[in-house]
């Protein structure tokens, strides 16, 4: 299984992170520690793979950007690194060819759509088109409730002023 | 760029963003968590949106690596909203900021759970996502059964039940008792049946961690598994959104090879030639494209059926194809399948047959040592170390040696402990395996653990053949100008123990050796000093006739550490300057170290335990089970008459301590000079007659005898005070009676209590065996080596040691070997911890078979509360504080104890010492008073200083009053136990000999009330045996 997702950036900044097993606080931030220092000191053209604590992590480089998976030595090192691209483009087709900036500011929807490809630290679905449907959906649900709450609030902060 | 749609939110990342350093971001970071920890105080004015846009701020903080330790309360909280966008932050943020440990998460348990049952279906993806993601046991009791349900309702969409499936497997994970195998194996095979292939998904990865579990239950899904993988491979009605770069879901294909490779085999013809097919058609028909994706999705498949393969050990053709394929894989340039195809080479060692193919690549996997990439040298190292054998060590050692200058610090450690561990494994000769690790240290020192020195020196000492050869050697790598400390203990230690065997040599007179030796002394930490002392020792012994110089120069440096700091080194440099003067007994002491006993590697051990980070177990698994060279097997190992071994072979100790040679005298050669007055042995005529008559009641009083012995033997007593003579012949006859039965030699119970003392002697011995002990104690860690020796011409058979032992400790045994053929001593090793304080005393059940007579005994073993304490000083400024910070009960304890034996103050201060609680003279005015300290070791106390305070009465030297005090309740009151039972029952005192299953002797010989001995479970579960 997938123990946790990790993104950095090449300046080692946290992009998002996903804890499947649980880790106390103080250890998570010692795995982002550890494990920025391995993955982005790592050259050009090794493998995906870098053995670490008794764990794989399969990592890749997208622009400035490293997507982590850690797994047990047992799992599929190549199957994880289709889940990755996999998820990578997803994000692309959500966001119109994404970009960190993406990420940084849309954290949140980052969360959301990772929850529809893994849950468990389990692939969940493959098909791209399934989850931006879904996607789309609750786009709408939290825009349709937006709309309704800025009328509801406007009635009320008339009320109250 | 898309914006987030919360502006509040936006502008607090750009303002983040645009911090020109960390200090400003802090404050930046500080101001807002100000902000919105205000906010949620007043929560009630927050609107539902405000509330959102905090806990988001909140969490992305919380991303970027602060400390955020409000507000969790709020994102769960928003569980319960009744709105979509709310609800959905909530269980986003929650499962993001909480782990499945975390209190508040309980108390949505609730909420999640009317989520779950509820009817709306956007509510039940959120709900299940969180509890797959985060949930923990309690979820797992609470929720699982209405997630099964969820997962095969037909009436659910597949949106939901995906969910589902993946939520019930960490549900499972957390407590595999919620998905009840009977009812469940049906299920879950017509969930394979499923058309949609996202819940198909979902299913096989549940269905993997059941079979992993309990492949049994789930026969019924093999030939479903199989279908699915026909269905894929041959690409048939598949929707083209599932397939990935051209290939049908890569991930569904894989799952179901890893779920097939749960089951032993594929009995099915049929089902077993469908697979084959499939495998075959994935294994021929990938090859190595531009396209890097969708090269990783077809080699995906492709691994995972290789793994497949060789787990069902197929026809040879398919297996040699596979050898096949690896071995051009660790010839490609793409890096992924390079280190890949490593890997799976590894794992195929597990597979007979195959090596020698592997063996081919050996040049290719050697290339791969030096790749530019750690993770694939790694692998090619994990590869060379499971593939050598004695063939091959020879080339695959020196290649590692040869790497070993060049390889990374990261790599080095692992390096030098594998190939010490070939070249002791796979030697052609001991010269060889002498020469690689003096290389090793050489080259590596820093990464050469003791461990593996220590090693050497066994091999050393243990072949006379070897001795002179590598005297030379360290005298070689002497003549380097600059050596590793690590270089200059084992060379000080082996030229002290055989430099003399070079005496011939050029340079290597006592005086040149001395002199080469003594250079690299002001070089050596405090670690190596003591070795170099006892090395000038030897030195001086060997130097036949004495050269004044010489001894002039090392007696001015043993007077010199006399006053050294350290206490090991000035204890060492006292005594040989005293034992120097001393001429002849000089001799004795410092003669040749004696063979170690053969024992496990403790460099395999240690790479066996070794963070697996470092070492790859499966190799160590593989390595384990191959057959050793012969040319390490410790020749001669076993003294002439199964001595067990001295005590001290630690290999720091150069010297003979006397002690030992009186603990070594308890070996079997010997026994009539060591056995003691009560021995209860039939064919022994010159027996004292009371010991007898003592024996026999005591065997009556406890196990009650056959009815015809006993009033004979009741007679004898009454008989025995008047007439000794008549009560001699009358005890004899019942003894010799019971023919056949074997009867102990010496007392077990003073065996016992003598072993409660020291480390090593006889534990039980009988006409046909003796159990000897050899133990050694670390903090709260100790080995006890058992050996047994068959003293008879037959071998016995049937031999079983069972270990039962007190809940405080934990004791493993190594394998005992049923037969111990004649004349021969085996060794078991038993591993034991100390968890925590207590008396309790573990028993060794023990029993064998010789000729019809089958012999049972039960051993109290001297596992016993002073073992774990290590005597230690303190100073009055540290006592005080201590004594009066631990105030009163329970930490504290005080009794006043009648019944004493009656001791003089210092053969009772004497009694302490020996069982390690240091008597600290001067610490209490009152003369008549002794004050104690010790360290005691568990696992759960950790190291803890416990002090001890004796009152006794010159008048009445009977009675005392004892306070004992440490950090920890049980302990005080265990160790007040304890002393109490030293001080009323001297074990040694009265000759008292019993049968093995007698109990502890305080029970019977108190004078007065035995204190709480019927509370002692020691002597509780002494009495029941």
């Amino acid at each position: 299984m997938i123990h946790f997702v990790l993104l950095i950036s090449r300046q080692g900044k946290v992009r998002l992170t996903k804890w499947y097993s649980p880790y106390s606080q103080k250890e998570r931030s010692k795995v982002i520690r550890e494990l920025s220092g391995i993955v982005l000191n790592r050259g050009p053209k090794l493998c995906n793979f870098v053995e670490w604590r008794g764990h794989r992590v399969v990592y890749r480089r997208y622009a400035g950007l490293y997507f982590c998976m850690c797994i047990d030595e047992a799992d599929n090192e190549l199957e994880v690194l289709d889940i990755i691209h996999h998820f990578v483009e997803i994000l692309d087709r959500y966001f119109g060819s994404v970009c960190e900036l993406d990420l940084i500011f849309n954290f949140h929807k980052a969360y959301y759509i990772l929850d529809e490809v893994l849950i468990a630290g389990e692939f969940q679905e493959s098909s791209k088109r399934t989850i931006i449907r879904l996607l789309s959906t609750h786009d709408s649900m939290v825009e349709m409730a937006k709309e309704e709450a800025t009328s509801i609030g406007n009635m009320i902060a008339q009320v109250t002023k | 760029m898309a914006l987030s749609g919360m502006r509040g939110l936006s502008v607090f990342i750009s303002d983040v963003r645009n911090c020109q350093n960390k200090e400003q971001e802090r404050l930046r970071v500080d101001k807002e968590l100000g902000n919105v920890r205000t906010r949620f105080k007043h929560e009630k004015g927050l609107s539902p949106y405000e509330k959102k846009k905090y806990v988001w701020k909140m969490l992305y903080i919380y991303m970027l690596g602060y400390d955020v330790d409000f507000g969790h309360m709020e994102a769960v909280s928003l569980i319960s909203a009744p709105k979509y966008p709310e609800k959905q932050v909530g269980y986003i943020a929650t499962a993001c900021l909480l782990n499945e440990n975390h209190d508040f998460l309980r108390l949505a348990i609730n909420t999640v759970r009317n989520d779950i049952i509820g009817r709306n279906e956007t509510f039940q993806c959120l709900a299940l996502t969180l509890v797959g993601n985060i949930g923990g046991r309690e979820f797992a009791e609470s929720l699982a059964a209405d997630v099964q349900r969820l997962l095969i309702s037909s009436s659910c969409r597949p949106l939901v039940r995906k969910k589902a499936a993946l939520c019930l497997l960490r549900l499972y994970r957390k407590n595999p008792d919620v998905v009840n195998v009977d009812g469940w194996a049906d299920r879950m095979a017509q969930l394979l049946d499923e058309r949609d292939l996202g819940v198909l998904t979902s299913s096989m990865s549940l269905l993997v961690a059941l079979v992993s579990n309990n492949h049994e239950a789930y026969w019924s899904c093999l030939p479903k598994c199989v279908k699915t993988l026909e269905r894929l491979a041959r690409n048939q009605d598949i929707p083209q959104e599932y397939t990935y770069y051209g290939i049908p879901s890569p991930w569904l294909q894989v799952k179901t090879m890893r779920a097939l490779q749960y089951f032993p085999t594929v009995e099915d013809p049929n089902t077993r030639r469908s697979l084959f097919e499939v495998l075959q058609r994935i294994l021929m028909g990938t090859d190595v494209v531009k396209n890097v994706n969708k090269n990783n999705a077809s080699h995906a498949v492709l691994f995972e059926a290789l793994a497949l393969v060789m787990h069902l050990d197929a026809e040879k053709e398919m297996m040699s194809q596979c050898v096949a394929l690896l071995g051009k894989f660790i010839a490609v340039r793409e890096p992924n399948i390079r280190y890949l195809g490593l890997e799976n080479m590894t794992r195929m060692l597990m597979v007979t047959d195959v090596q020698d193919i592997i063996k081919k690549h050996q040049a290719q996997i050697i290339t791969s040592l030096k790749d530019p990439d750690i993770s694939i040298r790694r692998r090619a190292l994990d590869l060379l170390y499971g593939m050598c054998d004695v063939s091959n060590a020879k080339d695959i050692v020196e290649e590692l040696l040869q790497y070993l200058s060049a390889a990374d610090f990261a790599m080095r450690e692992e390096l030098s402990l594998k190939a010490a561990i070939l070249a002791e494994k796979f030697a052609p000769d001991l010269s060889w395996y002498v020469d690689v690790i003096l290389q090793l240290i050489d080259k590596a020192g820093d990464f050469v653990s003791d461990d593996i020195w220590f090693r050497v020196v066994q091999f050393v000492t243990n072949n006379e053949d070897l001795q002179p050869y590598a005297a030379a050697k360290a005298r070689e790598y002497l003549d380097k100008p600059a050596i590793h400390e690590t270089m200059v203990k084992l060379s000080a230690y082996i030229l002290g123990e055989y430099g003399h065997l070079l005496a011939r040599r050029p340079g290597c007179s006592p005086k040149e050796l001395f002199t080469i030796i003594h250079e690299k002394h002001p070089t050596v930490s405090t670690s190596t000093v003591p070795i170099l002392l006892s090395t000038y020792a030897k030195i001086l012994m060997h130097t036949q006739p004495p050269e004044p110089e010489l001894q002039n120069q090392i007696w001015s440096i043993f007077n010199k550490y006399e006053s050294c700091i350290d206490v090991e080194i000035q204890q060492r440099a006292a005594e040989y300057f005293a034992l120097s003067r001393k001429g002849a007994s000089l001799m004795d002491i410092l003669a040749e170290m004696p063979k170690f006993p053969e024992r496990q590697s403790a460099l395999i051990r240690k790479a066996e335990d070794a963070e697996v980070d470092t070492a790859e177990q499966s190799a160590i698994k593989v390595r384990a089970q191959q057959q050793m060279s012969t040319a390490l097997v410790v020749t001669d190992q076993r003294p002439p008459n199964g001595t067990p071994p001295p005590p001290t072979v630690g290999p720091l100790s150069l010297v003979k301590v006397p002690s030992e040679t009186v603990d070594s005298d308890q070996n079997p050669g010997d026994q009539g000079l060591t056995q003691p007055n009560g021995v209860v042995y039939q064919e022994d005529p010159q027996q004292p007659s009371q010991d007898i008559i003592g024996d026999l009641l005591g065997t009556l009083s406890i196990e009650g005898p056959p009815g015809a012995v006993a009033p004979l033997a009741q007679s004898a007593t009454s008989e025995a005070e008047s007439v000794p003579s008549a009560a001699d012949a009358a005890a004899l006859v019942p003894v010799g009676e019971e023919s056949g039965s074997v009867q102990p030699i010496g007392n077990i119970n003073e065996r016992f209590y003598a072993l409660c003392l020291k480390d090593s002697g006889v534990l039980y011995e009988d006409p046909n065996i003796q159990i000897g002990i050899k133990a050694e104690w670390r903090a709260h860690e100790g080995r006890l080596v058992l050996f047994l020796g068959n003293k008879n011409t037959a071998s016995l058979g049937s031999v079983q040691a069972l270990i039962l032992p007190p809940t405080h400790l934990k004791m493993e045994l190594s394998l005992v070997p049923d037969t111990i053929p004649p004349r021969a001593q085996v060794q078991c090793p038993l591993e034991i911890m100390n968890l925590r304080p207590s008396r309790d005393v573990a028993v060794l059940d023990f029993s064998y078979k010789f000729g019809p007579t089958m012999v049972n005994v039960k051993l109290r073993l001297p596992a016993v509360l002073n073992k774990f304490l290590q005597p230690i000083t303190v100073s009055p400024e540290e006592f005080f504080p201590q004594w009066r910070s631990l105030s009163g009960p329970p930490l504290k304890l005080q009794e006043v104890v009648r019944g004493v034996r009656p001791l003089p103050l210092p053969e009772m201060a004497n009694l302490f010492n020996t069982f390690r609680l240091t008597v600290c003279p001067g610490l209490d005015p009152n003369p008549n008073n002794l004050v104690a300290s010790t360290t005691f070791y568990s696992e759960t106390t950790r190291a803890m200083l416990c002090l001890v305070r004796i009152e006794t009465d010159p008048a009445d030297r009977t009675q005392l009053r004892m306070t004992v005090a440490s950090g920890d309740p049980t302990l005080t009151f265990e160790l007040k136990e304890f002393i109490k039972e030293q001080l009323v029952s001297i074990p040694t005192a009265p000759q008292r000999p019993q049968g093995p299953t007698a109990p502890p002797p305080q029970v019977a010989q108190i004078a007065g009330p035995p204190p709480a001995a019927s509370q002692d479970p020691g002597a509780l579960l002494a009495g029941l045996l």
